[in-house]
């Protein structure tokens, strides 16, 4: 990939992120003005001082208009973005690049979804008109075709699989329940994991991230004016993201044990950020484990672990909050809670806390490491978008 | 010399069995089965099914297309247009309904053996009635189909129609109200006061025009609208058992406007050659088509045969089935309706659609489902040619089982498919058992009403599991 970074010369000085839940007491409004509000106050400055507005949903409202109007933004430029699940970080992405080009000096990115007023289980997504060819296969189904592909290729029986799935919602609610921000904030057994009811595949409900409403946003400005702001700011290391031309899902070549498109959104992040040795330089890493064979997958493509090897990974608890790579310490997707549009600003809120050393003293991950990874998907297998960045509590050396 | 070139059947995957109706309802036990059409099918793409199996190339002088039902999936708009693109016939074919009535269906056959070129006749149906009643019990789903004409030294005849004979008479035996979902019958023994003339009168004239007497006959098939008619007739004339063609009627049960065709098709299964078939078909009269097998019909009998069908595959619990049916509505997943498709949309993608038809890159040999204007491995720009996928068996890549996904009988099985020679698309698994799918399954492709929204059918294609039915042969079409 041909993209040169912007490495170091923007940070982030504030955040905000609303509880993410079924507030069925809020409305979008509400929780825009939740979110802008806390990180307004996080960074100090005033909602005039923000000179631009990123705004990312997926399907809770259209145009800029959707934040100017509940925050009053006067005449200021919003732009409203849909990436599917990565929403909030292409959000975030643009943002950091309208700073990075001196267009503006504050801005801020913010990501929204009220998905609870639907009234249908999991997502639900008009189309538009169409044919009616493509089959119309719920989320968890187009993700649980990972899982016999991943057994099949490396001699892994789904009864183990299951294990490893059940492993990774196990430890993401573990982590969650130590988070008064997450959807879901109770431990759950293993035994209750592996017997919850089927939903696709070899998923059970416990398989699934959380339907949720909620709202993030950051600040954003020069690295060079950070300090203005705050004594600790968010350093942004590396931004990648890909588009996939949805290959595998014609091309007899993808064998749906991996997203290439991750894979090469990671590379190119941690080229960009001059991270050689990630599962050794990272302090922590936010991906997105919509379902728990995609954290598993994801675990591989992100270079955690090496092809194959994951699965024996993640049952010896290398990703777990006290592992040697702590994986989703918010309680990711599946214990926080997936509003879509706000997903990939709250990865950058747990990075933002845990980097800075402010995060609840009983899920602080202790290192000397001062580099957090985010990873945010949209799609499924062999039709996604991916994104990655990486932040840092310092400028490089 | 006219007669049939060709024939082919379709009995769908589904058997129910009748005993089950009565554990349900009460009363005593019913004996035998029925076939019954899956959730996913009506009587045009029952009637694709049945007309894929016709022909290998068809006879370069076909003119029309001719459907008959008793049960179309659309009334105003033409049905016989659907199963003309899904075979992917050229646009100079004609294509037309002969809908509403049993009749319907003799009357198409009777009108194409008069013709001077080819023609596909096909038949379907979907045939119930009223919960517990003798419809529902009796009747049966399934499709027949027939290329008829002159023949050629491509397409020789295999049975010679030799001659025919018809009475017609207007009486109220079985009628339905448009609209309605079951059909109304008179009382049993006034249908066989108003039939067995016609009969008499269309076999003596079929007989005399034939030029063969009645004991020369050596498949004499019998079938209509009114089975103790039938029976009655085949009694009057003293047939022998062993020149009796098995109704179906304990294992398929009667497909009404298919039924001539798939008992025709059944003793065309075992004629030898030279042997006398009589078609006797008693509706709104009655009509009787005599033909006599060729030296050509061992060669080009169909594959798979009726008998190979008869079996089937799972049986259906009768709740599905009245849910199939719409006798039964239950409660769906809390998930949206699915969408309406769009008029503009599906005409674009028609032959994708209607044909599965894709495309092949010139350039490198991409195969690209659907169709592509940019090569995805070469990236070459509108270097593509038409691809037929329809009659390309393939192999799962992966697969899953899908319990929160729309359907009329969940849980939705879908698949990655891997067509042999190339190219790969994500499907629904249709007539299957979940536990019966795993990766390196053979699948071919079959054509199905997906799902109806907004009062559109969404015919589209669904891969089905080889080898686990009469296997189809794979066949090419136009």
């Amino acid at each position: 990939m041909a993209s040169k970074g912007i490495r170091d010369r923007v940070a982030i000085i504030g955040m905000g992120c609303t509880r993410f839940d079924e507030h069925w007491d809020k409305s979008t409004d509400d929780l825009l003005v939740e979110a802008a509000n806390e990180a307004f106050t996080s960074a100090g400055v005033a909602k005039d001082t923000i000179d631009a507005f990123w705004l990312g949903t997926m399907a809770s409202g259209l145009s800029g208009m959707t934040l100017a109007k509940p925050l009053k933004l006067g005449t200021k430029p919003v732009s409203r973005l849909e990436n599917l699940c990565a929403t909030g970080s292409e959000a975030f992405r643009n943002a950091c690049y309208a700073v990075a080009a001196g267009a503006y000096d504050v801005v801020m990115a913010i990501g929204v979804e009220k998905l609870k007023d639907s009234g249908v289980s999991g997502l639900a997504m008009a189309a538009p008109p169409n044919d009616g060819t493509q089959a119309d296969l719920s989320a968890p189904a187009l993700f649980s075709l990972l899982a016999p592909a991943y057994a099949k290729k490396y001699g892994v029986t789904l009864d183990q699989l299951k294990e490893v799935f059940t492993r990774i919602a196990w430890k993401n609610h573990h982590n969650g329940a130590l988070n008064p921000r997450a959807q879901f904030r109770r431990e759950v057994s293993k035994e209750v994991i592996a017997a919850s009811p089927i939903v696709a595949g070899n998923l059970g409900i416990f398989d699934c991230s959380g339907v949720s409403d909620g709202s993030a946003a950051a600040i954003i400005v020069r690295a060079e004016d950070a300090p203005r702001y705050t004594d600790k700011p968010l350093f942004v290391k590396a931004l990648s993201f890909i588009a996939g031309a949805g290959g595998g899902t014609n091309d007899p070549d993808y064998d749906y044990t991996t997203f290439p498109e991750v894979t090469l959104s990671g590379q190119d992040a941690y080229a960009q950020a001059g991270v050689t040795n990630p599962r050794a330089e990272l302090a922590m890493a936010e991906v997105h484990d919509c379902f728990t064979p995609t954290e598993l997958v994801l675990m591989e493509d992100l270079s955690f672990a090496e092809r194959g090897t994951a699965w024996k990974e993640v049952l010896a608890g290398t990703f777990d909050l006290e592992g040697e790579l702590p994986v989703n310490p918010d309680g990711g997707l599946k214990s926080f809670g997936h509003p879509i549009g706000a997903s990939g600003l709250r990865m950058l809120f747990e990075c933002w806390l845990q980097l800075r050393g402010e995060a609840p003293p009983e899920r602080q991950i202790k290192t000397d490491k001062t580099l957090g990874l985010t990873h945010n998907l949209g799609g499924f297998p062999g039709e996604c978008v991916s994104f990655v960045s990486i932040v840092g509590s310092h400028p490089s050396a | 010399m006219s007669g049939i070139l060709s024939y082919g059947t379709y009995l769908p995957h589904y058997r129910l069995n009748r005993s089950s109706i009565a554990a349900a309802l009460g009363g005593p036990p019913a004996k035998g089965t029925r076939a019954v059409a899956s959730y996913d099918e009506d009587s045009t793409s029952m009637g694709v099914a049945a007309a894929r199996r016709v022909l290998e190339t068809l006879p370069d002088d076909l003119a029309d297309l001719y459907f008959a039902t008793s049960t179309p999936a659309y009334l105003d708009k033409t049905n016989a247009t659907a199963i003309h693109a899904a075979l992917g016939l050229p646009a100079e074919v004609g294509a037309y309904d002969m809908g509403g009535a049993v009749r319907s269906a003799v009357g198409v056959l009777r009108a194409a053996l008069s013709s001077t070129r080819s023609t596909l006749s096909v038949a379907a149906d979907i045939r119930t009635g009223l919960p517990g009643g003798e419809d529902e019990r009796e009747g049966g789903d399934g499709a027949s189909a027939f290329v008829v004409g002159p023949g050629s030294d491509s397409h020789p005849v295999i049975a010679e129609y030799v001659a025919g004979g018809s009475a017609t008479g207007e009486f109220l035996e079985r009628w339905r109200v448009p609209g309605d979902s079951y059909s109304h019958r008179w009382e049993e023994r006034f249908g066989v006061h108003a039939l067995l003339p016609h009969v008499g009168k269309a076999v003596a004239a079929a007989l005399a025009g034939a030029g063969v007497a009645p004991d020369a006959v050596q498949h004499l098939i019998v079938t209509g609208t009114h089975s103790r008619a039938a029976k009655t007739f085949a009694r009057m004339v003293q047939a022998k058992p062993e020149i009796l063609t098995d109704n179906l009627s304990a294992t398929v049960g009667n497909t009404g406007a298919a039924h001539p065709g798939l008992l025709l098709a059944s003793a065309l299964d075992v004629a030898e050659p030279g042997a006398v078939i009589a078609l006797v078909v008693l509706a709104d009269g009655a009509d009787v088509l005599i033909f006599r097998a060729t030296d050509a019909l061992p060669a080009h009998r169909a594959s798979p045969s009726v008998a190979e069908q008869v079996p089937g595959g799972r049986e259906v619990a009768y709740p599905d089935f009245l849910t199939w049916r719409g006798m039964l509505e239950r409660q769906g997943p809390r998930r949206p309706d699915p969408q309406q498709p769009a008029a503009p949309p599906s005409l674009r993608t028609e032959a994708w659609k209607f044909g599965f038809t894709g495309s092949r890159c010139r350039d490198c040999d991409t195969r690209h489902l659907p169709p592509q204007r940019v090569c995805a491995k070469c990236g070459s720009v509108d270097h593509m040619e038409p691809m037929r996928f329809a009659d390309t068996p393939g192999t799962i890549a992966t697969f899953t089982v899908d319990r929160l996904a729309y359907s009329l009988s969940p849980p939705v099985v879908a698949a990655v498919v891997d067509f042999d020679g190339g190219g790969r698309y994500r499907c629904e698994i249709t007539d299957v058992d979940p536990a019966a799918v795993a990766i390196g399954s053979r699948v071919e492709m079959t054509f199905r009403r997906l799902f109806e929204a907004g009062g559109v059918h969404n015919y589209f294609w669904k891969a089905k599991l080889l080898g686990t039915a009469a296997p189809a042969a794979a066949k090419q079409g136009a």
